[in-house]
């Protein structure tokens, strides 16, 4: 409706034009509040489920004294979040004044004689906590990586065949209960023997603790493949026996598109134990992850410490929900069945 | 009788299930011989073996005693020769209609056709059960009746020497049903088929089959009776609603499934077994119906023995042109 149009009418028209704009406005107005409440208690409930624990926490936090002053609140977290965020900038900082140094240094150096023997230094200062995220996810998705491409293969082996699972399956059920902490040291001394090298490609520590990931995570997935190949559908089977499918059409046509629900619901399993298993492994062998940072703040001892495990404890929650989601995502990604509901 | 070779022959057939309390009889003595381009209907009640003998033709299941012989050479294991349409289609789920026809003729055509031979072949066999337009959907993505179509082409697709359908129609409904009995009549007159088919239905058996093959109860099920449907070809259904013959069969059929066989043994049978197959089910009917249905269902076998196997021999002239 333009002012043209408006301009050429009676104000009795206006006036009637005027009540059904309001009659309108208020319609509207009364719908929108049941379309917000209904929405609202699926918005409302976690936030106020995490505005009460977090309250809950503050509160009993303080209660709680230790040696090294109180028990962290969320404040207290905040704050050495913000703490551990500015030391990561700093030290940032200083790596990229060292590398502009060595620069500057070298092309003076080749400037005064171009055949002048160049080196290029590594930025050596401590890995802040940020540095030691990115060590843990490394680490932790070498050992779930290789024990997936461990698991998966040998999963559809002892689906298919009857005589493999007898074979397997004591062992399997001996080693899956073991914890991480037992094979630790058989681990370390077995890679300090085996791995010795002048210049190795990988650290110690870090072997070590993706060695203990893929020994606990292999299970799960381990397992529910196995379950996964040995339940296709014996409908399918048929189908499969009266093409005469060969073996291995058989398995990657029909076996392993049948189970990949299974191989996925492994897989998540798997990569929440190896997430956790980690944590005590990098404790232990000293990778510098999340893991070692937890056990340099705990002997450190210093009032900010608890604060700064606190910290790391929110950080290694907040890291395993987001693997489980973008696990999840990759589920929804691959599967065939996009009516099956996945959570 | 040997001395004419069948294109399918059941030899003596007997099935054995084990079960807890030893082997389970559920068929015994099946002979049956069918011409090359002969449409056999497989009638009977529930758990009396139907779907067994099927299975046992497809090379699914290894029959106790006796064996099938196709061409002159017998068959124990499954192949593409003996294309399969299942009960429930049998469709794989991550695989579009035209890749689940793809796998069959693939597999069938490796080395005789080329790539664009065989995206030819699956597409005329698409368009064969009228489905072009559904080849880029999955099978959760389209109705029962399009699912049976797609198990249909992907069987038809391999170009089998003979078909077998396990209650093919079962699970839809009437007008469904109707059309694609009428397309199945129309591409078996175009390919000359052999077909092996296991139904309940009275009139479809009637409307597709030359002869249709009626099965006694089990335990020891086997061939009681069977009937050559002598109508015209094609057939169709409006003008058979009036024809004299086919309520002739029709009713023939109802009542050895009604008097003969099922009177018999209904009683001691458990009601309502949910599947042909399932021994387990059946053994536990199996004490009581021992006294009670074996020795009708032996007397009336025996019986119609003779005049069985006469038929056969009656009739290949008429097998030839069906």
């Amino acid at each position: 409706m333009n002012t043209q149009a408006l301009a050429g009418r009676s104000p009795m028209a206006f006036r009637q034009i005027g009540q059904r704009l309001l009659r309108q406005t208020w319609e509207r107005l009364q719908t929108l509040p049941t379309d917000a409440a209904k929405s609202l208690p699926k918005l409302i409930a976690p936030l106020l489920g995490l505005c009460v624990f977090l309250l809950l926490w503050q509160l009993l936090a303080a209660r709680v004294e230790t040696s090294l002053g109180n028990f962290p609140g969320p404040t207290e977290v905040y704050e050495q979040a913000s703490n551990l965020w500015a030391e990561h900038k700093a030290e940032m900082e200083r790596a990229d004044a060292f590398y502009a140094r060595q620069e500057a240094r070298n092309e003076a150096l080749l400037a005064r004689n171009p055949n002048a023997d160049v080196r290029i230094r590594d930025y050596t200062g401590k890995p802040t906590f940020i540095d030691q995220i990115g060590t843990s996810l490394i680490t932790v998705a070498t050992g779930f990586l290789i024990g997936s491409a461990i698991a998966i293969p040998l999963g559809i082996l002892i689906g298919l065949s009857p005589t493999m699972y007898a074979a397997m399956n004591p062992i399997i059920q001996l080693l899956r209960p073991v914890s991480p902490l037992a094979w630790l040291p058989l681990v370390t001394i077995v890679v300090a023997a085996t791995y010795q090298s002048a210049d190795p490609l990988f650290a110690k520590s870090f072997l070590v603790s993706a060695i203990c990931v893929l020994l606990c995570s292999l299970w799960p997935t381990l397992v529910n493949t196995a379950v996964g190949a040995s339940s296709v559908s014996s409908d399918l089977v048929n189908v499969s026996r009266v093409l005469r499918l060969s073996k291995l059409t058989h398995i990657v046509k029909i076996v392993l598109p049948s189970s990949v629900p299974m191989i996925f619901a492994g897989l998540r399993l798997s990569l929440g134990v190896a997430w956790m298993v980690l944590i005590a492994s990098e404790m232990l062998a000293q990778n510098p992850g999340l893991g070692k940072f937890v056990w340099d703040e705990f002997q450190n001892g210093s009032s900010q410490s608890l604060g700064r495990i606190m910290v790391a404890v929110v950080v290694i929650g907040m890291i395993g929900f987001l693997l489980d989601r973008g696990m999840l995502a990759l589920q929804r990604a691959v599967s065939w069945d996009k009516t099956a509901i996945l959570r | 009788m040997n001395s004419k070779i069948g294109h399918l022959e059941l030899s003596h057939i007997g099935m054995d299930f084990p079960t807890p309390n030893g082997p389970f009889c559920a068929l015994e003595n099946v002979d049956l011989h069918v011409a090359k381009g002969e449409f056999i209907s497989l009638i009977g009640h529930s758990g009396c073996g139907k779907s067994t003998v099927l299975n046992i033709v497809a090379g699914l299941y290894k029959a106790t005693r006796g064996g099938v012989i196709v061409d002159g050479r017998e068959v124990d294991s499954p192949g593409p020769e003996r294309a399969v349409v299942f009960q429930n289609h049998s469709l794989l789920p991550w695989l579009t209609v035209y890749q689940n026809v793809e796998l069959a003729v693939k597999r069938v055509f490796r080395g005789k056709k080329n790539k664009a031979q065989i995206r030819e072949w699956v597409e005329q066999n698409l368009e064969m059960v009228q489905l072009t337009h559904a080849r880029d959907k999955r099978p959760n993505e389209i109705s029962g009746g399009m699912k049976q179509r797609v198990g249909i082409a992907r069987a038809l697709a391999m170009q089998p020497q003979i078909l077998l359908m396990d209650e093919p129609f079962g699970a839809l409904d009437a007008l469904t049903r109707a059309s694609l009995q009428d397309s199945l009549m129309q591409i078996q007159a175009q390919l000359g088929n052999t077909v092996l088919m296991v139904t309940h239905d009275v009139d479809e058996a009637v409307l597709l089959s030359d002869r249709v093959v009626m099965m006694s109860v089990g335990p020891r099920a086997g061939i009681a009776k069977v009937m050559p449907v002598d109508l015209e070809r094609p057939r169709h259904r409006l003008e058979l609603a009036e024809s004299p013959a086919y309520h002739h069969a029709r009713a023939e059929i109802l009542h050895f499934l009604h008097d003969g066989h099922g009177a018999a043994s209904a009683p001691a049978q458990a009601p309502d077994e949910p599947a042909d197959d399932e021994p387990a089910v059946v053994d536990v009917s199996a004490t009581v119906a021992k006294d009670a249905a074996p020795p009708p269902a032996a007397a009336s076998a025996a019986h119609v023995e003779e005049p069985r196997s006469r038929i056969f021999r009656m009739r290949p002239k008429k097998v030839a042109n069906g």
